[in-house]
């Protein structure tokens, strides 16, 4: 991450400047520099959570295109409220899919020029269609491909074709499930209804971000039979009601250790033994397993809930800025950043170019599901895992095959918000 | 002339502060409670009159009764934990002010002591919270020591996420705020009126009784206000240490920010602001701290 100096100018660059300037100005013979060497490279405030943020990318980025990254850090939520709060407090956002219903008719994003952006071809089509390897995915909640176009550059409806107005340039995505610890638990887990087991009293958690938690709890729910959902990304008041009574429930029976807001909070929970079963992310699994102690990203027979996050621009955004932003997604699609992200897990927006920037064996454990031929790597050079095992869920078209709903925002937001307080309080 | 100009100077005098409590407390307080009549939408908030964000902050709160609603019971949770803590911290400073003031005799001892308590200051309150996890935990040291005294066979779940813990990460966090004040009440008691009292025959519980703690009084007011008013507002130790699974006033209004629904935020802050204020109006009753001081 990169610190800036808002104190201005000093006295001493200023001189340098002028002498510089000075130096031109006396000097006419010295042309022919591209001007933009001449300018003070492009910084671009990009706003995201921790989660898209990593050093290396944006260390490579300037290497290569000699923009400036400058992250600024903050949550999934807070993501959201910058947006709509403060929307020239950055130049890039990596937001999720999710929140464009309510980033969108705020106005302050604005459409981005799929002319200008030259994979726009050749991006993952579980983006663009809902279909993976040809085949429709689960699109209950808000699939991105439903909040992929605009009607118009500054337009506050989505569209239901394409159009050369893309709302978010995706980023990674990812298919999520529950996290287990094999060793405490000791047999097969195959779905979402073990979640509420009682034989895991008082060891299981949900995540307490309400708009991802009741996806989790409407998947454990379909399981156990008890709700039959029309589209359990968008409830209705009653569906919301059972949903969270069943959680209520389960809560006064002590079935809960803890709920988690925070990555680290649910690591820690699921590393200390607190919990052996819990609503969980792929990279939190991954940090679990770092610390030498089993944990399973299980896949479950009722499919994944995914979500999926991209590249947005404020509407404020022009001049120089705005070419660098274009520059910038250019370069991260190009496939560097891709590889960079699939072998964290994530799945990277365009696979073709990823797939040029990885090893074959690295390809095939994490894209195709294959046992490892050595031993697979972290970003960071650790060991993550040794030759032979396989990747929890296996390939690309199996896992993203499997999603059977994605991270939503309701009609009935506020009242869900409602109710998932009463479950807190109950 | 000079009279003219004294009369005005207690007025410049007070200006910064009251410049600094209108800007920074006055008007926050004005907007809050002007946005808790607004109404909102998932992205943006509109100017209104309207008494909805109060009718769902007590939705179904009459219709349900003798059942609690969330409200009531949340509050209701709150408030325990607030009395619960109130009642652990006033013991604890109160013990620990009249140790360091009526039985350590050399002044230096005294100010080391008293130095001693604030060290739990020296880091963050998350940090003093975070460290109970590892000791609780159902695998921490306390449950490992237990099991291995052969106390216990099966670790014991209570003591991390519970009640319990809030508690104790609260009275931690909080005994410090008490301690303060009644020491700085109580060493203002003059000593010899203490002797008096045992020259008349009282005993050491009378002389607690009848002269300090009513010469403490104002010490345990200004405690009792800070433990009340920052348990009554806090939402992190009660999630960190309750597992989030206690709800708590504050919890509620972080929640809806987080969900943009400002509007409903404001209004729940100030419910919590009267409650609170509620509650320091009655112990005023009990005590009048201008006087005192």
């Amino acid at each position: 991450m990169k610190k800036t100096d808002n104190g201005g100018m000093s006295r001493r660059t200023l001189l340098k400047g002028s002498a510089i300037t000075a130096g031109f100005i006396g000097t006419q013979v010295v042309t022919g520099f591209p001007a933009v060497h001449a300018d003070e490279p492009i910084t671009l405030r990009y706003l995201s959570t921790a989660t898209n943020q990593s050093p290396a990318i944006a260390a490579k980025a300037k290497e290569i295109t000699g923009i400036n990254i400058e992250y600024v850090t903050v949550t999934t939520d807070d993501v959201t409220k910058r947006i709509i709060t403060q929307p020239d407090s950055f130049d890039l956002v990596d937001t999720e899919y999710f929140s464009l219903r309510n980033l969108i008719p705020s106005g302050n994003l604005m459409g981005i020029d799929a002319k200008k952006v030259k994979l726009v071809d050749k991006l993952a089509t579980a983006m663009t269609k809902g279909e993976v390897d040809g085949k429709k995915i689960g699109d209950q909640g808000t699939a991105p491909h439903k909040v992929f176009y605009l009607e118009k550059q500054r337009g506050k409806e989505f569209a239901k074709e394409p159009t050369e107005w893309i709302t978010l340039i995706p980023t990674t995505y990812n298919a999520d499930t529950l996290g287990i610890r094999p060793d405490l638990i000791k047999r097969p887990i195959e779905s979402w209804a073990e979640l509420l087991n009682p034989e895991f009293k008082g060891k299981a958690a949900i995540l307490n971000i309400p708009s991802i938690g009741i996806m989790d709890a409407a998947m454990v729910n379909e399981a156990m039979g008890k709700v039959q959902y029309g589209d359990k990304g968008n409830m209705t008041k009653e569906e919301i009601d059972k949903t969270i009574a069943t959680l209520i429930e389960a809560k006064k029976a002590g079935q809960f250790r803890a709920f988690w807001t925070d990555f680290n909070e649910s690591v820690n929970l699921m590393a200390s033994g607190e919990t052996v079963i819990q609503s969980m992310w792929s990279p939190a699994v991954t940090a679990v397993r770092l610390k030498g102690i089993p944990c399973t990203f299980q896949p479950l027979k009722e499919g994944y809930r995914a979500w999926a996050s991209g590249f947005g621009l404020p509407k404020t955004l022009k001049g120089k800025k705005l070419d660098a932003a274009y520059e910038f997604i250019n370069w991260f699609l190009s496939g560097w950043a891709g590889a960079y992200l699939n072998r964290q897990g994530y799945y990277a927006a365009v696979l073709e170019t990823a797939k040029e920037n990885m090893q074959p064996y690295e390809w095939a454990f994490w894209m195709e599901g294959k046992p490892a031929e050595k031993d697979i790597m972290g970003p960071d050079g650790g060991l993550l895992e040794k030759a032979g095992t396989v990747r929890d869920g296996g390939s690309y078209n199996t896992r993203m095959g499997a999603v059977a709903c994605w991270n939503s925002i309701m009609d009935e937001n506020a009242y869900m918000i409602q109710k998932w307080n009463e479950f807190i309080a109950a | 002339m000079l009279d003219e100009k004294s009369r005005w100077t207690p007025y410049w005098q007070a200006a910064p502060l009251a410049i600094v409590f209108l800007v920074f407390f006055v008007l926050p307080l004005a907007i809050t409670f002007m946005v808790s009549f607004w109404t909102y939408t998932g992205y943006s908030i509109e100017p209104a009159l309207v008494g909805d964000n109060y009718a769902s902050a007590f939705d179904k709160c009459i219709d349900s009764l003798p059942d609690l609603c969330t409200t009531f019971r949340t509050y209701l949770s709150t408030l325990k934990f607030c009395l619960m803590v109130w009642l652990i911290t006033l013991v604890l400073g109160f013990t620990i002010a009249y140790y360091l003031v009526f039985e350590i005799k050399s002044p230096t001892t005294r100010i080391v002591l008293a130095l001693l308590t604030t060290i739990p200051f020296w880091t963050s309150n998350v940090i003093r919270m975070i460290s109970w996890i590892p000791l609780l935990g159902r695998n921490g040291l306390v449950n490992q020591a237990l099991m291995g005294a052969g106390i216990t066979h099966e670790p014991v779940d209570w003591l991390l996420y519970s009640s319990f813990s809030v508690t104790l990460s609260l009275v931690h966090i909080n005994t410090v705020f008490m301690i303060v004040p009644i020491l700085n009440s109580m060493s203002r008691i003059d000593k010899s009126l203490i002797e008096a009292a045992y020259d008349n025959g009282a005993s050491a519980w009378q002389t607690i009784w009848n002269v300090i703690v009513p010469l403490s009084k104002t010490g345990i007011a200004i405690g009792s206000i800070f433990v009340i008013t920052v348990v009554m507002g806090d939402f992190i130790s009660i999630g960190l240490m309750g597992g989030q699974q206690i709800a708590s006033a504050g919890k509620v209004i972080e929640t809806q920010i987080t969900a943009l629904q400002f509007p409903i935020a404001a209004a729940n802050a100030i419910v919590l602001l009267a409650v609170v204020l509620m509650i320091i109006w009655t112990l005023l009753r009990f005590v009048d701290i201008r006087k005192e001081l």
